[in-house]
């Protein structure tokens, strides 16, 4: 038999792939048979810093998996997560090391609108995935520009959907005004209101004032809400001026129907400071359940939580959203890379990631399903409604859905 | 008429913070010839202490007295311990060292207290002032504080040799010298008022922006603005300034420009007044022999 070059490569490729086949799994950078890297990119300081809570929980989980369970399929994880202070340039620089010099499998969680977008070309090019993104824009579920990045919680834009359509079925004759920050975020919701409300919804507001987040404070923007003799006020901000106008609506004496966007209605940052007493009737939706409602106090989950928070990150402050989101959406990437089994290559984790059907997890509410397919992006989709009444949201009405509304 | 007065007293109210942070601002400059970018963070961690100690079972005034005795001390031993040793250092190095405070300070508290927002407890007491629900007595307080504060510095630097010291020390440190002055420990008097006046700004403000650690941020863009207007070397220049553009900027944004353009209208204060009469509003031209 003749050698030529070719049929030598052939071999040694045919020999490379039979040795493949007798190992225990195949493999992406990042993966082996002994540990699973994964990268984050969060903002423990800066301007942000609050949400950094949700990496230090999910650095917490990650080691009591290790230690009490032998991490996932028996691969330790190894878990890195770094500070980008809430800075785009300098998550583009961690991102790159993350996926170059660490190596790692999959950039879990990135926390971050803006951040996220000076990453997402780049880690649609390295084929890396970006997976379950924190953020609630509404522009991470689009698999056919960008087949490596998926979302994970409700977004902006159903959210604004779900409050007009709620609106327009209960507030008779409204007349809204609308606070929201001056950015993409506020855009988000204010396009989802919008189409919620219909064709002839624009002319129902009467008055829309924005702030800046360098805004010492939003006084007076709720004094010229108030001016316009709305009866209803859509509260679109972060919790900071969240707190701030709930504050300032009740001191002036404002009475409207209020909805506050999810992102702001955090029992512990902004309700407990800005007072339950100023704060009654406002309405929200969730997909989690409030861990600090009694209600929930002989609920499995809930307890399962208080536990691992107890045992494994007693610092932290439960009453503080993110130590219940991030561990939420830690359980989703467990099933996905459970359901990876021994081929943890990057394209099987997203084939998995892409492919959930009604998965409920803990701590989601009851009705909430976690739901994706190779055109739907967006894992969890749906909300239910909650009013505050004392000191707890209280949910109530059917699960509602962007569609379904 | 409500909507207006409504928006003036709201503009006062602000104008009264950016007031108290731009008198820190003059009282550094005029016993240092600095602009301490780090007063905003400064007067922040100040607030964190009267929180804790609130929070540990003080009374208000007791912790309010000794976050300002805290603060000044504090002060002082920045002054001391890190600029000291810069004194003869050029002006860029003293920059690159305020921001680093700035940044400390920030990462400090975010340590300490986390980034969450915390309430701060208020002395005054929640009801309008007429029950009109125009004006309430927190803002009055607030006003009435920050004009009770320039009082004192005003009396103090007119009337009385330490303050006349003070402000002979940072004009002249050579002449001052010969008088026997000991310039070095005026310069750390300086910054130990300057941080007090800080904490007072930081508690008073407390209350309507919620505490963390991000609370000054913003508000020194307007503190400084105001101190430009009303003249960076002067204390009542640096009230009337705050007050300025706290209601200018509310008034013109409810106005004129709406509310997206506010810190641009701040900025653009900033640099007109530097444009056409850099030594603000009561400042006196300084001429300086080269």
């Amino acid at each position: 038999m003749k050698l030529t070059r070719r049929s030598v490569l052939a071999g040694a490729s045919i020999a490379i792939l039979s040795g493949r086949a007798h190992a225990a799994g195949k493999y992406s950078p990042g993966a082996s048979d002994t540990e699973i890297k994964i990268g984050q990119t969060m903002p423990y300081s800066g301007n942000a810093s609050a949400y950094g809570v949700a990496g230090r929980n999910q650095a917490a989980y990650f080691r009591m998996l290790n230690e009490t369970q032998g991490g996932i399929n028996g691969r330790k994880i190894n878990f890195i997560s770094l500070d980008d202070g809430y800075s785009p340039p300098k998550t583009v620089e961690l991102t790159r090391q993350l996926v170059e010099r660490d190596q790692v499998l999959i950039d879990f969680y990135p926390l971050g609108t803006q951040c996220n977008t000076a990453i997402q070309k780049y880690l649609n090019q390295k084929k890396v995935p970006q997976l379950f993104v924190a953020s609630g824009a509404s522009k991470w579920g689009k698999p056919k520009e960008f087949p490596w990045t998926i979302g994970w919680q409700p977004d902006y834009h159903t959210e604004g959907v779900i409050y007009a359509k709620h609106l327009k079925a209960n507030v008779k004759d409204p007349k809204i005004a609308i606070l929201r920050q001056n950015d993409d975020m506020g855009n988000d919701y204010l396009d989802g209101f919008y189409e919620g409300l219909g064709e002839d919804g624009k002319k129902l507001i009467v008055a829309d004032a924005t702030y800046e987040v360098t805004d010492p404070t939003v006084d007076s923007q709720i004094l010229q809400l108030r001016n316009s003799g709305a009866n209803t006020f859509f509260n679109v901000t972060t919790p900071k001026f969240a707190a701030q106008a709930i504050k300032k609506v009740a001191e002036i004496g404002w009475k409207p129907n209020h909805y506050l966007v999810a992102v702001a209605a955090s029992l512990g940052a902004v309700i407990r400071p800005a007072g339950f007493d100023n704060a009654q009737g406002i309405i929200t939706s969730q997909f989690l359940k409030d861990v600090t409602d009694p209600r929930w106090d002989n609920d499995e989950d809930v307890k399962v939580w208080r536990k691992f928070m107890a045992d494994w990150n007693p610092t932290a402050n439960v009453m503080e959203g993110s130590n219940v989101s991030s561990y939420v959406v830690i359980k989703g990437l467990e099933h996905v890379l459970r359901k990876c089994g021994d081929d943890l290559t990057r394209e099987n984790i997203m084939r998995q990631a892409a492919s959930i059907k009604d998965l409920e997890l803990p701590l989601m509410l009851p009705g909430i399903k976690v739901n994706t397919s190779p055109t739907n992006f967006y894992p969890i989709n749906q909300l239910r409604m909650a009013k505050l009444e004392g000191e707890h949201w209280v949910v109530f009405g059917e699960t509602m859905s962007r569609d379904a509304v | 008429m409500d909507f207006f007065v409504q928006q003036l007293v709201a503009g006062l109210t602000s104008g009264a913070i950016y007031a108290c942070v731009a008198l820190g601002l003059v009282m550094i400059f005029v016993s240092t010839d600095h602009i301490n970018f780090a007063q905003g963070e400064m007067a922040m961690f100040a607030t964190y202490l009267a929180w804790a100690m609130i929070n540990a079972g003080f009374e208000y005034w007791i912790a309010f007295g000794l976050t300002i005795l805290i603060s000044f001390a504090g002060g002082l031993f920045i002054q001391r311990v890190i600029l000291k040793p810069l004194e003869t250092a050029p002006v860029l190095s003293l920059v690159v060292c305020f921001i680093a405070l700035l940044s400390i300070f920030n990462a400090l508290a975010g340590m300490i207290w986390s980034y969450t927002i915390k309430q701060f407890p208020t002395p005054f007491p929640a009801r309008d002032l007429f029950g009109n629900g125009l004006v309430s007595v927190q803002q009055i307080g607030i006003v009435g504080v920050t004009l009770l504060m320039l009082g004192i510095l005003t009396v103090f630097f007119r009337y009385t040799t330490l303050g006349l010291a003070m402000r002979a020390a940072a004009q002249n440190a050579t002449s001052a010298r010969m008088m026997g002055i000991r310039v070095s420990w005026m310069l750390a008097l300086g910054w130990g008022l300057a941080a007090a006046i800080g904490a007072v700004a930081g508690m008073l403000v407390a209350p309507i922006v919620f505490l963390d650690p991000n609370m000054m941020t913003g508000i020194l863009v307007y503190g400084f603005a105001g101190a430009l207007v009303g003249g960076i070397g002067n204390p009542l220049g640096a009230v009337v300034g705050g007050f300025i553009v706290g209601v200018l900027e509310n008034l013109v944004g409810s106005y004129i420009i709406g509310n997206e353009l506010k810190l641009t209208f701040a900025l653009a204060i900033v640099i007109g007044v530097l444009l056409i009469k850099p030594a603000g509003l009561f400042g006196r031209v300084v001429v300086r022999r080269v």
